[in-house]
C-alpha cells in the first residue's frame, strides 16, 4: 500500500509570544518540531505498513529548515519524503497550502491512501486535509480515530463526531485526518538515525509543480486576509465566598443571572 | 522514654500562642496526621499545632523542653519510614502553613524559603526565572524542610548530587526553643564542624528546620530523554557503569522493567511510548544548546548499542518528555495499587554492584514465593525494591518481610551499601541501621542526638 501523509513543522513550545502591535508570532530563538498531531498520522501509515508492506512517504511545505520534521520522520521508518520549499509558498493560508500540497502529492505520485494530521498546533483550523482531498478529487473522511480493517479497495474507520462514533467504509485512494491517540507515536529510533544518514530529501520549488500559475500559491492564492493576530484575553478574576450551602447556591444563582449566563 | 501527657494547661498555652484556629484535638486531628506513606504504623498525636512563624515554633518548642512533652515536626506526611509519625504522641508540630518564599538572592544565587514550601512550588518559581533547584524526588507535593530532613535524591542525583548538596544554610529551632542559623549564603565554609550538614538528613530529630537557603543553578536549556530497549534486565543494568565509565554525565540514569511499565500504563490509562522489551534504561541529558545535548547522547548511544541494546530511542519534545514522564512518575502508585500492602527497601550500593543486588533481589521471589517490583536510579546505585503481600495471611506476610529484607540489608552491606539511599531511616528502618553502621557509629549517633537534644523530646523513636 503506497501512502503519503503530510506533515508540518510548528514552534516547539504552545508559549509562542505574540507581537502585539504587528500582530506577528516571536519565533526568535524557539525551537521548532513536528505538529504533534502529525506524529499520530506517521505512526498510522507506518502501522499500516508493517501490517500490510507499502511505502510510507512524507511532504511537507515549509522553509528549508522543515527539511528537519521529514529526517525525524525517517527515524520513525518513513521511506521517503518531500519538502516543498519556494519563497512563492510563503503567506499561504489553508486554501493556497492545500493546493500546494495538493499539487506536491501529484508530483510525488498516486497514493492509495493520504494521512493528515487532525489539525496543526499552531493553526488549529483543521482545515487543509479535507480541502486537500477536494483538489485531488477523492473521498476524505477527517477525526479518524480507530482504523477497522483495511479492505483490497477501501477501509473501515471509525470516526469521531460530536455526539456519535460513525463507522464508515470508504474507497480508496482516500484522504484521512487522524485524531490524537489513535495510536501511541513511536519515538525517533537513533538506529534508523544512522541508517537514514545518507538518505535524500528531495526539495521541489514552484517550478517543478504542474500548475505554475503563482497566484495560487503563497500570499497571492490566499483569499483569507489576517487583519491582526492577538493574545487571547485571559480573565483570571476570582471571588471566594464563605457560608452555608444553601446561602451560597442562592448566591450562585443570582451571579450566573447578573453574568447573563442563565 | 516517659513524657508528660497534654492536660488542659499545655492546650491553653498553645492556644495562647497559634490561637484557637491552628490548634486540634481528639477526633478534630484529621487520620492523615497519624501515619505517613508507607510504613504500616498508625498513631495518633494528642494534639496538632500548625505553626506559622519561627517564632511560634520556638515558643512550642521552650514550653515543651520545659514540661517534657514530645514534639514531631511534620511536613506534607509525604515520607516512606514513618519519620513524621508522633509514637510517642504529645505535639505534632505541622509545618506546611509556612509556605513563603522568601528571597531569590540573584546575585548570590541562592533561594531562601521557609520548610513547608512544595517542592513544585520551588520549581515553578524558579523556572519563570530561568533558575534551576536540582533535587528532583519523584514526590513534587512533598515540602522543601520534609526533603532536607530526609536528605531527598531523586533523579538528576548522577549529575547534580542530592539535596544536602544544595542547602547552604537552615534556621532551625533547637529542642529547647532557641533559634540558631547554621550555614548560610556561602560557597565555601570550613569554619569547625558542619552543623548544618548534620541537621541534613536528621528527620526532624536535632531541631526544627524553619527557613533555608538553597543554592541554585541557571536552568539549562535544553533536555532530551532516551528511552533505551534491552533483551533484558541484567543486560540493561551492565551497560550503566560502562556508561558513567565513559565519562559522559547524564542528569538521571533509570531502570524499568515491562511489569512495572505495563502496571503504570493500566493505572494511568495511557500508553507507554514502547512495551515490547523486557528491560529499559531511560537516561536524560541537559545542556544548553540542541548540538551540546546532541553530541552528548550520541556518544552513550553508541555505548549501549554495542552493549546489546535492541535500539536507543529518542525523546526531544514536550508531549514526548510527557508520555514518558508521566508513566515513571506513577510507578510507585501503580505497584501501591497492584497490591494489598507492599514495603520497600531503599538501599544504596556502589553504582556497578547494581546489576548483581537487582539480580539477588529479583531471585528472593522464587526463594520465598512472594512478589517483588523494583525501579530505581541505576546511575546512582539506590533501588527502590517493594515486597508486595498481595493474598498473604498477615503473620506470614510479616515472617516473609522480616527474612526477605533481612536478606537484602545484609546483601547490600556486603557489596559495601548503605541502608537508605534517599528515604531515610525514620522509625521502620532503624533495626537495619544499627546493623549496618554498628555500636561504635549508634553509640556516636546518640551521642550526636544528646548533645542537641539532652532530654530526648524532639521526633523520639526515630533514627537512632
Amino acid at each position: 500500500m503506497d501512502i503519503f501523509v503530510c506533515i508540518k513543522q510548528v514552534p516547539g513550545t504552545t508559549e509562542v509570544e505574540v507581537d502585539e502591535k504587528t500582530g506577528v508570532l516571536k519565533r526568535d530563538g524557539i525551537d521548532s518540531k513536528m505538529n504533534p498531531y502529525d506524529l499520530y498520522a506517521v505512526e498510522t501509515a507506518i502501522k499500516i505498513k508493517e501490517e500490510k508492506k507499502g511505502e510510507v512517504t512524507v511532504l511537507s511545505m515549509g522553509p528549508p529548515q522543515a527539511a528537519e520534521i521529514i529526517g525525524e520522520a525517517y527515524m520513525m521508518g518513513a521511506d521517503r519524503g518531500a519538502l516543498f520549499t519556494d519563497m512563492k509558498f510563503a503567506g499561504a493560508d489553508v486554501l493556497a497550502t492545500a493546493y500546494t500540497l495538493s499539487q506536491g502529492i501529484k508530483k510525488l505520485g498516486n497514493p492509495d491512501l493520504i494521512i493528515c494530521g487532525k489539525m496543526t498546533t499552531d493553526g488549529d483550523t483543521a482545515q487543509v486535509g479535507p480541502e486537500i482531498a477536494e483538489f485531488l478529487d477523492i473521498p476524505h473522511v477527517a477525526n479518524v480515530k480507530k482504523i477497522l480493517e483495511i479492505k483490497e479497495d477501501s477501509i473501515v474507520l471509525e470516526m469521531d463526531m460530536p455526539h456519535t462514533i460513525e463507522i464508515v467504509d470508504v474507497k480508496l485512494p482516500c484522504l484521512i485526518t487522524v485524531e490524537k491517540g489513535i495510536y501511541q507515536p513511536r519515538l525517533p529510533s537513533f538506529k534508523r538515525k544512522i541508517a537514514t544518514k545518507d538518505r535524500e530529501i528531495p526539495f521541489y520549488s514552484l517550478k517543478d509543480l504542474d500548475d505554475h500559475d503563482e497566484m495560487k500559491y503563497g500570499l497571492d492564492g490566499s483569499p483569507t486576509q489576517v487583519k491582526r493576530i492577538f493574545p487571547p484575553e485571559a480573565n483570571t478574576d476570582q471571588e471566594i465566598w464563605k457560608g452555608s450551602g444553601e446561602e451560597l447556591s442562592e448566591r450562585l444563582v443570582d451571579k450566573l443571572g447578573e453574568l447573563k449566563f442563565l | 522514654m516517659s513524657f508528660k501527657k497534654i492536660d488542659n494547661n499545655d492546650l491553653d498555652f498553645l492556644v495562647s500562642i497559634c490561637g484557637e484556629d491552628r490548634i486540634f484535638t481528639g477526633e478534630n486531628i484529621n487520620e492523615d496526621y497519624s501515619h505517613d506513606e508507607l510504613a504500616g504504623i498508625h498513631k495518633f498525636p494528642e494534639v496538632l499545632v500548625r505553626v506559622k512563624g519561627t517564632e511560634e515554633v520556638s515558643k512550642v518548642m521552650k514550653y515543651a523542653y520545659e514540661n517534657n512533652i514530645p514534639v514531631t515536626p511534620r511536613g506534607q506526611g509525604t515520607g516512606l519510614v514513618g519519620g513524621a509519625v508522633a509514637l510517642h504522641g504529645g505535639i505534632m508540630m505541622d509545618m506546611s502553613l509556612m509556605n513563603n518564599i522568601l528571597e531569590l538572592d540573584e546575585e548570590n544565587l541562592t533561594l531562601t524559603v521557609e520548610s513547608g514550601v512544595l517542592l513544585m512550588e520551588i520549581s515553578k518559581f524558579l523556572e519563570d526565572n530561568d533558575l534551576f533547584y536540582p533535587p528532583d524526588p519523584g514526590e513534587k507535593s512533598a515540602t522543601i524542610g520534609g526533603n532536607i530532613n530526609t536528605n531527598a535524591g531523586g533523579m538528576r542525583a548522577v549529575k547534580y548530587g542530592v539535596t544536602r548538596d544544595f542547602v547552604r544554610g537552615l534556621e532551625v529551632v533547637l529542642p529547647n526553643g532557641e533559634i540558631m542559623e547554621v550555614g548560610g549564603k556561602i560557597v565555601k565554609n570550613s569554619s569547625g564542624y558542619s552543623l548544618k550538614d548534620l541537621i541534613v538528613g536528621s528527620e526532624g530529630t536535632l531541631g526544627i528546620v524553619t527557613k533555608a537557603v538553597l543554592r541554585l543553578l541557571p536552568l539549562p536549556k535544553k533536555a532530551i530523554s532516551l528511552l533505551i530497549p534491552f533483551p533484558n534486565l541484567e543486560m540493561a543494568i551492565e551497560t550503566v557503569p560502562q556508561i558513567i565509565k565513559s565519562k559522559v554525565i547524564p542528569t538521571a540514569i533509570e531502570y524499568m522493567v515491562r511489569d512495572v511499565i505495563l502496571a503504570s500504563e493500566e493505572f494511568l490509562g495511557k500508553t507507554f511510548p514502547d512495551n515490547s522489551s523486557d528491560a529499559y534504561l531511560l537516561l536524560t541529558f541537559d545542556g544548553n544548546s540542541k548540538e551540546e545535548v546532541e553530541q552528548v547522547y550520541e556518544k552513550v548511544a553508541h555505548i549501549c548499542l554495542d552493549a546489546g541494546a535492541i535500539d536507543v530511542l529518542i525523546s526531544n519534545t514536550q508531549e514526548r518528555q510527557e508520555s514518558i514522564w508521566s508513566a515513571r512518575g506513577a510507578f510507585l502508585e501503580a505497584i501501591k495499587a497492584s497490591t494489598t500492602e507492599m514495603d520497600e527497601c531503599d538501599v544504596v550500593v556502589p553504582r556497578n554492584k547494581i546489576a548483581e543486588f537487582v539480580k539477588f533481589s529479583n531471585d528472593l521471589q522464587k526463594e520465598f514465593d512472594i512478589r517483588i517490583r523494583s525501579f530505581g536510579h541505576a546511575g546512582d546505585g539506590n533501588l527502590h525494591i517493594y515486597v508486595l503481600k498481595d493474598e498473604l495471611p498477615k503473620d506470614e506476610w510479616h515472617r516473609k518481610l522480616n527474612e526477605v529484607f533481612d536478606c537484602m540489608y545484609t546483601k547490600a552491606k556486603e557489596l559495601g551499601g548503605k541502608v537508605s539511599g534517599e528515604h531515610g531511616i525514620g522509625y521502620a528502618k532503624k533495626p537495619y541501621l544499627e546493623e549496618s553502621i554498628g555500636d561504635r557509629g549508634m553509640w556516636i549517633l546518640k551521642n550526636i542526638k544528646l548533645a542537641f537534644d539532652p532530654k530526648g523530646i524532639l521526633n523520639p523513636g526515630k533514627v537512632c
